[in-house]
């Protein structure tokens, strides 16, 4: 079937305005993030915090979470809540929805036109990650006080969205004969699942360094020039908490796309793993978030060191991504753009 | 084994993190292994193994490999000549099965069984024990309550017990008239984490097997041609260390019909070859349509298209006017409009009047979608739209007969010179399908006289491919398992009221998540709900995740 060209048109309008909107809500979310008063509130919040850290846990052993501070609470009532950041930050959520649903439209248009899944090469695999990581960052607002990473998740969206619409941008059309198999919307929609998940867990693992790097700033007496973002984040183990919570979920979905690669490449090229560039950078990238895993239970390498090895990780999903779709000859080139 | 001894979040006990090692009294041989096996087997060392693993495998994806693309070795030999030896020596052409980055594996393998085997045990006889006792003051825990009941304390208790679903029960008595209830949740979680790592030795077994008895092969069939299973007939082989041939099945398949078809750029759309095959001797025929994604399967071998091409059907006739060639010779694509070389080879050409003998050869390039480019003749589509071969011819000594294997792809021009006629001028024309060059001299002809296609096959056996799979869906279940089951242990203490209590029963409980906390306040005071009771006011400090703030589903 021939592409539907108007429709596929109509796609790249409705990503052009989700970009537009996408960029209006991250403004919000800065916004609220830098104008609001909460600094002082997030101050008195983590001293709390301290108070209630040591270890509750008599029976058991304390666990790598118990043992930390916990969560950010509601301000205590009567707390200098701002109102002005507040509603901005509503604001920027309901414009975040707006734009999801605008760039979820863009997929959908961009698969009806070319009648088939809308993941077929990079501009639409990028498109895809962008999508699950405001999708991610959506739902853990629903469970989590995470607004605060509205801006950098966003920022992140608006950047990856941007390269993937002008370098990476192809028309629609139909796929090569290696990639029709149904096998496609199994793998590569697990993989996409994944590295979207993966994303907002490395921004929240920055934003952890960054606290942290703040807090020990801090407790020495020194100032830094990260001071001004740092004190204005939720405490350090909290962000240590929704990062584990957020690479827990994304990991095993990484597993099951690479299992489900290497049962779809036994059916294409006759072997389930041939140490191609795609698939081993895979692996490393699968090692080391293992590795990642393995680091928050072993004794000195949890916290800091732990979450330098998922930003390690994310960089081998980069390196995977871009590096090895652009530059490694293998089989899988013809993902490429 | 104790509470106390527990740590990390899943309150596993890790070797020699968590219990610290013991002075070094023995320092005898066994002391000394003893040590080397601890350390081995110890969480720092697992995870510096993985990252050596992970950092091991990246040359393998910077450097060209053997076993991906063995041209593109060569090229790097000519290009870093110096460089090459080296990095081969390293075996760096070879980095998945090279002797440094087996040890890597086998290593953090070794530490895998040793770290696994002893918790599996510990498990084992954890499914047996008694949930620990009721500490002595549960209003410590992290999440407590107190409220009171109707009822004394064993009917009351024995009430709680059947409510308490899923969980591992244990009831006691205690001194002072009081029943207490432990409660376990969540062994699940260790031995989901325990299958997860079984399964990844599991899948090493699986594709050790393939490796050592599994084999790869590359076939190229022309349309009407067959193909059987025998090492003779493979263009390629490699097989595994303990492969024999006796181990290959005795199939048989014929190339009916080869069909590709293209987008208007000239991007494949669909590839498909229809086939008829033999499982074993004396069967039936059957009929399959290999396709990409679709291989065909038999007897444990199963066969992939992987390529195709044009196969060009020539006559060539000798001096003498006889025809001394009529066969079809493919022609190997060199880019992805199909643009295609293949050569022609007539040994048998009679001797010429000076009683010696020139054998003939042609080199050809042809062109499916013949148009002129900025370079000469090239292929602007890979269909056959308007098809010509190009031909050069050559005569003298092909060179076949001095026992040095050569390629049917290509001419070894030592022993040969070009045709040329009078004026010097060599011997070459672009044919359209029926046409005929003439050499000159009377040296002979050659008639292009039409096309076919031919496909190219892999067919591979991996005997541990199953074995891989079910360690695969194994794998993924223990890590979900493991991910998401929570630890939970609760206590409950009933006891009859004091005067003060209003002479009610009075039941104490208290909670405790042993991975996940944040959730657990929420948990616990579902759970004080269901048994009947309305936790009284939050325990300050303890009963602390009460607020949306920790909410999670
Ligand atoms: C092939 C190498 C290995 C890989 C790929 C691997 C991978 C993983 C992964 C992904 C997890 C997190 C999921 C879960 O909790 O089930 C994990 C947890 C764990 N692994 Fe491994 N592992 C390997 C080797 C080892 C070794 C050698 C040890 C022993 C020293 C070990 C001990 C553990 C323990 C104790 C946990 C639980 C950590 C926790 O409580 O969160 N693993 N491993």
């Amino acid at each position: 079937m021939p592409v539907d060209l108007t429709l596929a048109h109509r796609s790249d309008t409705l990503l052009f305005l989700a970009v537009v909107v996408y960029s209006l809500a991250m403004l919000g979310f800065a916004a609220e993030f830098s104008f609001s008063r909460r600094a002082g509130v997030a101050r008195a919040l983590s001293r709390g915090e301290l108070r209630r850290s040591r270890s509750p846990v008599r029976v058991g052993g304390g666990s790598a979470d118990t043992e930390l501070p916990q969560a950010p609470r509601t301000p205590p009532a009567g707390a200098d809540v701002d109102t002005t950041g507040d509603h901005l930050g509503r604001l920027a959520v309901v414009l975040t929805g707006v734009a999801f649903a605008l760039h979820a439209g863009s997929v959908v248009t961009r698969g009806l036109a070319a009648h088939r899944w809308p993941w077929g090469n990079m501009y639409e695999y990028s498109s895809m990650v962008a999508l699950v990581a405001t999708g991610a960052f959506l739902l853990l607002l629903t469970r989590e006080r995470v607004r605060y990473l509205g801006a950098f998740v966003l920022l992140f969206v608006v950047l990856f969205l941007g390269l993937a619409g002008t370098v990476l941008y192809v028309p629609a059309g139909p796929l090569i004969p290696a990639l029709q198999s149904y096998w496609i919307a199994i793998h590569v929609a697990a993989a996409i699942t994944a590295s979207g998940t993966f994303a907002v867990g490395a921004i929240i693992t920055l934003l952890y360094l960054l606290r942290e790097s703040y807090d020990r700033a801090t407790a020495a007496g020194r100032r830094t020039r990260i001071s001004s973002v740092g004190r204005l984040l939720p405490p350090a183990a909290s962000l240590d908490r929704v990062a584990y919570r957020v690479h827990a979920f994304a990991f095993p979905l990484w597993t099951f796309a690479v299992v489900a690669g290497a049962i779809w490449a036994e059916s294409a090229w006759g072997r389930y793993w041939g140490w191609d560039p795609k698939e081993t950078w895979s692996f490393i990238t699968w090692v080391i978030y293992a590795g990642y895993l393995h680091a928050r239970a072993t004794a000195g390498w949890r916290g800091r060191k732990a979450a330098m090895i998922a930003l390690v990780g994310f960089t081998a999903l980069t390196v995977d991504y871009y590096i090895v779709n652009i530059f490694l000859v293998g089989l899988h080139s013809y993902a490429g753009v | 084994m104790t509470d106390t001894t527990h740590a990390g979040q899943a309150g596993i006990e890790y070797p020699p993190e968590a219990v610290p090692p013991p002075p070094p009294r023995r320092p005898g041989v066994s002391g000394t292994l003893r040590n080397s096996w601890r350390q081995l087997t110890s969480m720092r060392t697992a995870l510096l193994l993985l990252f050596l693993l992970a950092l091991a495998a990246v040359p393998g994806s910077l450097l060209p490999q053997r076993g991906l693309n063995a041209g593109k070795v060569q090229e790097f030999y000519a290009a870093h000549p110096t460089l090459a030896p080296l990095v081969d020596r390293l075996s760096g052409f070879n980095v998945f099965g090279a002797p440094w980055f087996a040890a890597i594996y086998l290593a953090l393998f070794l530490s895998l069984a040793g770290c696994v085997l002893p918790r599996m045990w510990r498990q084992a006889s954890g499914l047996r024990a008694r949930p620990p006792a009721a500490p002595r003051h549960l209003r410590r825990l992290p999440s407590s309550a107190t409220w009171a009941a109707v009822g004394d304390p064993v009917t009351v208790v024995d009430r709680y017990r059947s409510s308490l679903r899923g969980w591992r029960i244990d009831v006691r008595s205690e001194p002072d008239g009081s029943v207490a209830l432990a409660g376990e949740k969540g062994f699940a979680k260790e031995a989901g984490n325990l299958l997860f790592h079984l399964s990844l030795l599991l899948l090493l077994v699986g594709v050790a097997l393939g490796g050592l008895f599994g084999y790869k092969g590359n076939v190229l069939i022309k349309e009407g041609d067959a193909f059987s299973n025998t090492v003779a007939y493979y263009d390629t082989i490699s097989p595994g260390r303990q492969f024999s041939p006796r181990q290959l099945a005795p199939f048989t398949v014929v190339l009916n019909d080869f069909r590709a078809t293209y987008q208007p750029d000239g991007e494949p759309q669909t590839f498909g070859a229809t086939v008829s095959y033999t499982p074993q001797p004396g069967v039936k025929q059957r009929a399959y349509d290999v396709r990409v994604n679709h291989p065909l399967q038999v007897d444990g071998a199963k066969l992939y298209l992987i390529g195709h091409g044009y196969a060009l059907h020539f006559q060539v006739r000798g001096p003498d006017g006889k025809l001394a060639y009529d066969a079809a010779q493919p022609f190997l694509p060199r880019d992805a409009s199909f643009a295609s070389d293949g050569v022609v080879k007539v040994p048998d050409i009679p001797p010429g009047k000076d009683g010696k003998q020139r054998q003939l050869g042609f080199s050809g390039f042809f062109t499916p979608t013949t148009i002129l480019g900025p370079k000469g003749l090239e292929s602007g589509y890979p269909a056959a739209r308007n098809p010509a071969v190009t031909l050069l011819a050559w005569q003298g000594d092909l060179g076949l007969d001095n026992g040095r294997p050569q390629s049917v792809y290509g001419l070894q021009t030592r022993g040969l010179h070009r045709v040329v006629d009078a004026a010097g001028k060599p011997a070459t024309k672009t044919l359209r399908p029926g046409e005929t060059l003439t050499l000159p001299g009377g040296a002979g002809a050659i008639t292009f006289v039409g096309f076919s296609e031919f496909a190219t096959f892999q067919i591979t056996s991996d005997p541990g491919r199953q074995l891989a799979l079910i360690a695969a869906i194994l794998l993924i279940a223990g890590l979900l398992v493991s991910m998401r089951v929570r630890r939970r242990r609760i206590w409950l203490r009933v006891r009859l009221g004091n005067p003060s209590d209003g002479g009610r029963t009075v039941v104490e409980a208290g909670g405790l998540a042993r991975n996940d906390p944040e959730s657990f306040a929420e948990e616990f005071a579902g759970i004080c709900a269901r048994l009947g009771a309305l936790p009284t006011a939050p325990d300050d400090g303890h009963q602390a995740a009460h607020d949306p703030a920790t909410k999670e589903n």
